[in-house]
């Protein structure tokens, strides 16, 4: 396509990109939250290629980092929240793991790794909050000494300072920066000039991008030049923070893209009923994951009914009216 | 008598603390509930907003999750999370947030990470999620509660999100400059917190509910010397919630 060429070297499949950038033990940050926006397709195609211990850098992802939790693809974590709101009050698979002692998992809350990504990207090693002051988040750490002495953990969970200007007794949280090896994006709008357009909630998305060492994303749509500066106020992200992209319409599903497409009742509901019993995980994997050789052949299962269903209506962007037990 | 169910009557009564031009941080459930309900009745000019954005919503339906795309549509602007906290730390607002737990202490102190031992615990709850920056941040946190001695207890097995820490002055000790447990609303009853002690008491018992009934199922020592019933949802408040708020019943389940 001549009109891609200024991303034509990036543009790649979603194969290629797992292939190139993504490798056992890396540091991954994923966008989304809860059952919103979730890279899916590339999720997918991570435990399709048997990627293992990877460290997950989360504030609240649901539905992404459940699957790669329960696929085996995740040996260390670090998190605020693995919820899926009404669908899983807390995300089944990542539940288990901790009970069973199955992943190394240090708990932050969502602000305060929202900020961890943010100093990441400002190049700074730390940063401060009111956070967290005289809870367990900071008084028990989950991390051992020896996963703290790795590559990329740091070497302790939080310090704390008196407000140097004063002189008071005014105490401040200190957290360590985070620079994941590779953030994954689900956006709806690439501009062919490979400027990244998110619609909705950004959450930290940007931050995260900004933050890591590699930078992937997935989109809806990949629209003119024209069309993505006409009206610059819209966009979230310059397209040299980015070193791939993929072109996965209905790349979130099961989760939400404002918009697009809603989450998908049904899917989820079928899922959180996978996810409660280890065989019919196992079947769920198989049939959804490993049993599809592509995007379109998983969507294919998932049936037109189903997409025009949760498809989005222009005027609220979600699917009014959708059965959503 | 009006015939309601136990999360009408929780919605309801946990709408009625929300005042006028109050910046509402909601979560889901049947916090959105009462964000939606006050905002209706009492409270016309509070906004609702959640930790991933969203401000003021337009609530056509109810969200699922506080990242659904309902609290991202008809807002007057939609953000990331950094900006959302600078709304919910910001000194000039007052914010109330709205928040579930497991476990509640007498301080208001919550636990939405785990029970038992934090490394292998019996059972792994989200964890903080926004909780802890919510509790640390907001003008005042109203929680809510399914009221059991297991949920009521004198010590938590993870401490989350904090409310009056150890009572008295020691929330502002640690630094946290404002904020603290507002109230506890529970499917038995409204309670708050002494203002010197800090320490939970019963503010109100709900219709067909006794003061000895809340005792038995708190698991610490619990003042109920003040308490009075609370006045029943009348039919406006029932009818917005039924018919405006929560058509569906995916919340909220009129009595059968």
């Amino acid at each position: 396509m001549k009109s891609c060429s200024e991303i034509a070297d990036r543009l790649m499949s979603l194969d290629q990109a797992v292939d190139q950038f993504i490798f056992d033990g890396c540091q991954l940050a994923l966008g989304g939250f809860t059952v919103t926006r979730n890279p899916m397709a590339i999720v997918y195609a991570i435990i399709r290629k048997g990627v293992k211990d990877l460290h997950l850098v989360a504030h609240s992802n649901g539905q992404a980092l459940d699957i790669l939790v329960g696929a085996g693809c995740v040996k260390r974590l670090e998190i605020a929240y693995g919820g899926n709101g009404r669908y899983a009050p807390t995300c089944i698979r990542f539940g288990r793991a901790v009970e069973e002692g199955a992943i190394e998992f240090e708990d932050y809350s969502n602000y305060q790794m929202a900020l961890r990504f943010l100093a990441g990207s400002l190049s700074i090693p730390f940063i401060p909050t009111k956070t967290g002051l005289g809870s367990d988040l900071m008084e028990r750490d989950g991390f051992s000494p020896e996963v703290r002495r790795e590559e990329k953990v740091a070497s302790r969970k939080y310090a704390r300072i008196d407000n140097p200007f004063s002189g008071e007794k005014d105490e401040v949280a200190l957290l360590p920066a985070l620079n994941p090896d590779v953030a994954l994006v689900h956006a709806q709008y690439v501009g062919e000039d490979g400027t990244v357009r998110i619609k909705g909630l950004t959450f930290a998305d940007l931050e995260q991008a900004k933050a890591a060492d590699k930078v992937i994303v997935t989109c809806e749509e990949i629209v003119p030049r024209s069309f993505i500066r006409q009206d610059p106020d819209q966009n979230s992200l310059a397209s040299f923070f980015v070193d791939a992209y993929v072109k996965v319409p209905y790349g979130a599903h099961p989760t939400a893209c404002f918009n697009f497409y809603d989450y998908d009742p049904k899917h989820l509901n079928l899922y959180r009923g996978a996810a409660e019993d280890d065989s019919r995980f196992k079947d769920y994997l198989e049939q959804w994951v490993f049993g599809v050789s592509s995007h379109e052949a998983y969507l294919e299962k998932v049936g037109t009914e189903m997409l025009l269903k949760i498809k989005a209506s222009p005027g609220v962007g979600y699917a009014p009216g959708l059965d959503r037990r | 008598m009006l015939n309601y169910s136990e999360s009408e009557m929780m919605a309801i009564a946990a709408g009625r603390l929300i005042k006028d031009g109050d910046i509402v941080f909601a979560g889901t459930g049947v916090s959105i509930l009462a964000a939606t309900v006050a905002k209706r009745i009492y409270a016309p000019r509070a906004v609702v907003f959640f930790e991933t954005g969203g401000i003021d919503p337009s609530l056509d339906e109810i969200p699922m999750t506080v990242a659904d795309l309902r609290v991202m549509s008809g807002t007057a602007l939609n953000s990331g999370l950094i900006e959302a906290f600078s709304t919910i730390a910001h000194r000039k607002l007052r914010t109330v947030a709205f928040l579930g737990a497991a476990q509640i202490d007498r301080y208001g102190n919550l636990n939405t990470t785990c029970i038992g031992d934090y490394h292998k615990p019996q059972k792994r709850f989200s964890g903080s999620g926004g909780g802890n920056d919510v509790a640390s941040l907001a003008s005042g946190v109203i929680s809510f509660m399914q009221h059991e001695k297991r949920r009521f207890v004198e010590k938590l097995d993870y401490l989350t999100s904090v409310g009056w820490y150890r009572g008295g002055g020691s929330r502002r000790e640690l630094g946290l400059k404002r904020g603290g447990a507002l109230a506890v609303v529970t499917n038995l009853a409204l309670l708050r917190f002494h203002d010197q002690t800090k320490e939970m008491y019963l503010a109100e018992y709900f219709p067909g509910v006794s003061p000895e009934q809340v005792r038995e199922n708190t698991g610490f020592e619990l003042d109920v010397s003040g308490a009075k019933e609370a006045v029943p949802p009348t039919a406006e408040e029932l009818a917005i919630l039924r018919e405006e708020v929560d058509p569906q019943g995916l919340i909220c389940q009129p009595p059968q």
